[in-house]
This record gives C-alpha cells, structure tokens and sequence, in this order.
C-alpha cells in the first residue's frame, strides 16, 4: 500500500467548541455478571493515534462495540465533540463520523470488492430506493461521483485487479485492504482498527503501520488502534491505554507507559516469558 | 482500466457480447406469437410451439409470476429475509385492481382505468406491507417464516368471509380485464384481452396479453436492477451478508429490512392484479400457501439475489406442470403401445389402468400414485431442497457454471 493518499472530501473547517473529539467517561458494562469493562476513561483529540493495548480477553473489542452502541454500559458516558453517544443506535455513530475496522474481517462476502467499498459511502449518500429503482438524474450522478471516489480508493490500495470479485473469495491479506477501504470510503473523523495487523508477518505489518501513519497525517483522520502485542502501538501511537480485565491500568504516552510497574507486571511480564521461551 | 468509464460499466449491459445476446433474446420474445400469424413463416425453427395460445398463456403467466418473484428477490434474494406471506400481498393487490377496477355490479367496483388499478394494487399491498412489517422484521430466519405465514392464513380467513368484495369460496368474482382507457369511456385505446389487429397483424387476444405481460415485466426488471446496484440495494445486501457489522457501517436495519418489505409487497401486490386478471374469475382460496411456496421456490431454484435467476426460475416453475404432464402423457401412451424397450419402467412411473402401480397417476381417482398436481409440489419441494444443497446460486449458478465451461473452451479442466 502505497502511492499518493487519498484527499479529504469533506471540509470540517467548523468551529470546534467541544474538548475533546471523542471522551469515555468511566464506563462499565457486564453480560450477565461477567465484567468486561470495568471503569475505563480515556479521551481521544483530533488527529491523535490512539491506541488501546491489552491481552485478549480484557474488553478492547467490547470498548469498540461500546462506542458503536452495539453494547450499551450500565455505567458511564461516551462523549462524541461533547454530545452523548448513549442511546443511540451504531448507525446513528457511523453518521457522526466514526468508521471501523474489526477483529475477525466483517466484509459482506457476497459483495464485491467495489460493491463492498461503496457501503462505505452509504452515509456520505442520499438516494433513496425510488430514485435508485429509476436510475435518473440525481441519483445517477450520485452512484456515478460515489463509484469515482471508490475507484481511487480501490487504486490507492492497490487491490484493482479484484474489484469485481466476491470478496468471499479473496485472500485474508486483500480483505484487509478492503475492510480499511470501506472504513475509509466513509470520510470517517475517526477511524476505530480492531487489530489491524493481526495475523500479519513482519513486511505486511511494517506496511500497515506506514499506511495508518499515512492516514493519520494525510488526512487528518483520528485513530485509535486497538492491539494485543506491543511492538506495533509504542512505535506509532501518541499515547497508550492499558487494559486488563477490563480495568484500566494506565494511560499516557508510550515511554511512560512502558516504564509502568503495573503494566510490566500485568502485561509485559507475559510478553517477556513468551520472548525468551 | 478495462472500461473508458465508470458510465460505461455501469451500465447494465456492459459488455458487448452481452448487449447482442440481450437483443436477441427481446427479439425472439416478440417473434413468438407473429408465428402463428397468417403469412408469416416460422422464424424460429424448433420454438414454433411457443406461439400456440395455451403456450402464449404459459409464458404469460411466467411473466407475471416473474413480477411477483422479483420482489421476493428483493426481500429474500437482497435483504435475506424468508416470507412466507407473499401469497397474502398478492391477493391484497387483486381485490384492490377489482374494487377499483370492476365494473359496478352486485360485488364491489368503481370501474376505474387500468392505469389507476394497476399502481394501487401494488400501493395498497405496499402500505400494508409497511403497516406489519415492523412486527415481522423485528423478528429473525425461521420466526420471519412464521409470523409471514401467519398473513397468509388470516388473509385467506378475510378474503373467504368478505364476500361483498371477493365473491367468497362458492364462486369468486371476476376480475377487470387488461384494457387501456384514459377515464370511463366505452371503447378502450387499447384492448388486450381480445383478438383484434394491431399494426396491420391480426393477434389473438392471448397474443396481445402476452406482450403487455411482457412490457411490464421488462419495466420491472430494469427497476429491480437498478435498485440492486444502488444505495438502497447495497444496504439490503449488507444486511443479508452481515447485520451488526451493516448497521456500524451506517445502515439503519429496521428502516431497510421495512423497505425491503414495502418494496417486496408492491412487485407482489402488482403480480397478484396480473394474475387475477390474467386467470378472470378467482376465489379466495387462490391466495395461499402453495402460491407463496411457489415463489420461494422460483427465488430459491433460479439463484437468490439475482435477476436473472428469478427469471429463469420463474419459467422454470411455471412450464414445469406443463412439462410433467406432457411426458406423463406420453408414458403412457407408450406403455399402452406396449412395443418399446423400456415399457417396464415407463409403467413403474404411471398408472394405467385399476390395480396398476405406478409413481404418477394421469388418471385420477383410479389406483395408486400421486396425481400430476400432487407430483408438481413434490418436485417443487424436492428442488427447493436440492438447491439449496447443491446449487445455492440455482440455476443461475448452473448456467455460470457452463459459461465459465465454455470460456476456457478447449482449454477445459
Ligand atoms: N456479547 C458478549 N456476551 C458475553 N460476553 C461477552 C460478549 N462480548 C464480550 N464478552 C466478554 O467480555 C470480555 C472481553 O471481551 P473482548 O472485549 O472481546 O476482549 P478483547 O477484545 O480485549 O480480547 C470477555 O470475557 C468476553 O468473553
Ligand atoms: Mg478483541
């Protein structure tokens, strides 16, 4: 992945009289007694990378799946530029400009590669079913400018020689791309990676983390990066969030949290056994 | 970049190749019944039956099951949902064309135009169809199934006992005919129900149907096509392939899945004043489960989600009937003849006479076997299950299959 990035599409030159673009104010949130997430706040400002790290099993996916409002915390509140995201529907924080990756690739396999990267423009579109049915006008020049936008973004991850192909049958590394593209079709203001680069080798991750980097400069685009191995997120993040058992075990940026005796403890620890067998 | 521009692959036929092919195909529907006119020659050798009327009739109906199984395409095919309740939308769509449609008479009707009765029987099925939808697209799979198959019967029970409006069980109603008038007025611009001439062609009245049928049909393909590869379309799709990860995308669920449902009513809604008027006289028990059943098995034989699968589905049920009873016909005969090599297991396959075995039985009410309607819905379910074992493209999937056969042709592997 490489070439000249994408431009930014929508101008949000706007007065910004929020503090911070996304905040998490002490949230919990438990499925039947077990704890997922146990009082974790962080918050996130425009343009930062922001990573949140943790073995598996401490809550990081539920956090996303809590933002999205797929899961809704007994306790705490989300903040998106000062608003309340709690209550509302995901597709209600896709609208607001909050775009994802995730965990296991959730592409629509039936769909192409072009038919999958253009639901990412669904909430940048207005035609409806009618005027979509009739394919006049308005609506055509939408599908028209839309299908553009995706041609580049399809050029851009250079995965042109799959667009017409189900995305059922691509390798994992090309579903990949095409789940970034979909988020990224969105003109997202932040882009949530579930572990990006797992199941990576080396090469392949170094690209990814040039390509986050890219996204993140480029366009301006906030991240936060979701990992369970530490290498990738103390190279490219701003600051770190640590997670175990769903509590919060520290925050801030990566020398600081490296040098934490918790983090060693709970996290590192288990890193370093596993490096020396 | 294989294509000049994003238009031009966009555009529905694409490719060159495909563009001859579709031509001809259009060509060769309207050449059908010119076959069996007066002075004109047998243009297509070997398909001259198809001009016969009651083949005329056969390929008639297939259009309008056709209709009808588009919009379950959109529903079960794009959205991914199973509904069971088409049969009930369609009838909604039939009595409304009679209520506006008939002539005053002892039974409802204002004898409105067509071109009212027609759009309002796919309205009206459309708004009730949003009208339930939100109790069935909360639901999921199999309870869809149920709640859908729960409109069918509770339609039935309605249309059996408001008799003023469908004439109950005894003996229906009849229904406005296909006539195109610009109001009330005596001589319709167009009749299609009638032998008359028509650019200097003189066509039987089943002729003539058969190419409104026709029209329409092509006017609801191009827009199930269209929607397909829209936003709207997309988002049923999403849905179908991958919900949760849908709605964080940006898809409201329940106002699609509802969308779906409202569109999936209006095409059966449509069909269901096709078909009524296409038939004439009805009785409630028409609108049932096997007519449901009958589009899954179009949507689910052809290849869910795409159209040209359904239409192929959709001649493919509707001509099966016809087929089976044909070669049972002919079984027999040649079991009565009695001289072949393989008379023994032709008459394993039909009765023929009191106390004879056999699979099929042509002649009802004497000996064992399943009676060639019986057989039908047998077949059916046995296809519905085969494909989606085997084929869950369908026939679709088949004919991509030898497609791809025949491109690498010789080079085969
Ligand atoms: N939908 C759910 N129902 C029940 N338990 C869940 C659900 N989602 C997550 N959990 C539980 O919450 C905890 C955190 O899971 P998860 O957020 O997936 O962790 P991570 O992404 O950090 O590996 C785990 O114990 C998991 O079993
Ligand atoms: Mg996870």
């Amino acid at each position: 992945m490489s070439g000249k990035l994408l431009q930014r599409r929508v101008d949000r030159s706007g007065p910004a009289d929020y503090d911070h673009l996304m905040e998490v104010r002490d949230i919990h949130l438990s499925f039947k007694g077990v704890k997922a997430i146990d009082g974790v706040s962080f918050h996130v400002d425009d343009g930062e990378l922001f990573a949140i790290i943790g073995p598996n099993g401490a809550g990081k996916t539920s956090l996303f799946n809590s933002i999205n409002q797929v899961y809704h915390p007994q306790q705490g509140d989300i903040l998106w530029k000062g608003e309340s995201l709690m209550g509302l529907k995901p597709n209600h924080t896709a609208e607001r400009g909050i775009a994802r990756t995730f965990q296991n690739i959730a592409l629509y396999p039936h769909m192409t590669v072009l038919e999958n990267i253009l639901t990412g423009r669904h909430v940048r579109m207005k035609s409806g079913w009618l005027a979509g049915s009739v394919w006049l006008g308005k609506a055509k020049r939408e599908e028209m400018a839309n299908r553009e936008i995706v041609e580049g973004i399809i050029d851009f991850l250079e995965i042109e020689q799959w667009r017409k192909y189900p995305v059922g049958l691509l390798p994992y590394g090309v579903q990949k791309r095409v789940e970034m593209g979909r988020a990224l079709a969105m003109d997202p203001e932040i882009l949530m990676l579930d572990e990006p680069v797992a199941g990576m080798n080396l090469e392949e991750t170094e690209d990814m983390a040039r390509f986050i980097l890219d996204v993140q400069d480029e366009l301006g685009i906030a991240i936060i990066l979701v990992e369970h191995d530490m290498g990738l997120v103390m190279d490219i993040a701003d600051r770190v969030l640590v997670v175990d058992f769903g509590k919060q075990i520290a925050i801030g940026e990566p020398a600081e949290v490296q040098q934490n005796p918790n983090v060693i403890k709970a996290y590192l620890g288990e890193e370093v056994e596993i490096g020396q067998q | 970049m294989l294509y000049s521009s994003y238009e031009a692959d966009q555009a529905l036929m694409n490719t060159g190749p495909k563009k001859v092919i579709l031509t001809l195909f259009l060509l060769f529907l309207a050449f059908i019944p010119l076959q069996m006119v007066e002075g004109i020659p047998d243009l297509i050798p070997g398909f001259d039956f198809l001009g016969n009327n009651d083949w005329l009739k056969l390929l008639s109906t297939a259009c309008i099951f056709a209709i009808g199984a588009l919009g379950l395409n959109v529903l079960t095919g794009l959205a991914g949902q199973v509904s069971l309740g088409h049969a009930f939308f369609m009838g909604l769509g039939a009595y409304t064309a009679a209520w506006l449609g008939a002539a005053p008479g002892p039974l409802a009707g204002i004898g409105l135009p067509m071109w009212i009765w027609l759009p309002a029987a796919g309205v009206v099925a459309a708004i009730v169809g949003v009208a339930v939808g939100p109790t069935a697209v909360r639901v999921r799979g199999l309870y869809l199934a149920f709640v859908t198959l729960g409109l069918v019967f509770v339609g039935e029970y309605i249309f059996r006992n408001w008799s003023t409006l469908t004439g109950g069980s005894q003996s229906g109603r009849t229904f406005p005919d296909f006539e195109l008038r610009l109001w009330k007025e005596e001589t319709p611009l167009v009749d299609f129900a009638n032998d008359g001439t028509w650019f200097g062609v003189a066509l039987s009245g089943e002729a003539k149907t058969y190419y409104l049928l026709v029209f329409l049909l092509v006017v609801f393909v191009l827009l199930a096509k269209n929607l397909q590869r829209t936003r709207a379309g997309r988002a049923f799709q999403s849905i179908r392939d991958r919900d949760i990860a849908a709605e964080i995308m940006g898809v409201n669920e329940f106002k699609y899945k509802l969308t779906a449902f409202g569109i999936s009513s209006f095409y059966a809604g449509v069909a269901g004043a096709l078909l009524a008027s296409f038939v004439g006289r009805t009785i409630p028990e028409r609108w049932d489960l096997f007519l449901s059943v009958q589009f899954i098995a179009i949507v689910l034989i052809g290849g869910a989600g795409v159209v040209t699968g359904t239409l192929l589905g959709s001649v493919f049920v509707i001509t099966l009937p016809r087929i089976v009873q044909d070669f049972t016909g002919w079984l027999t005969e040649y079991v009565t003849e009695g001289n072949g090599v393989f008379v023994w297991l032709a008459d394993l396959l039909v009765v023929t006479g009191e106390g004879d075995f056999g699979l099929i039985n042509v002649q009802q009410g004497i000996g064992s076997g399943l009676s060639v309607s019986i057989l039908n819905q047998v077949l059916y379910g046995l296809l519905i299950i085969g494909f989606l074992i085997f084929e869950p493209l369908g026939l679709y999937g088949i004919w991509l299959r030898i497609r791809n056969y025949w491109k690498g042709w010789p080079f085969t592997y």
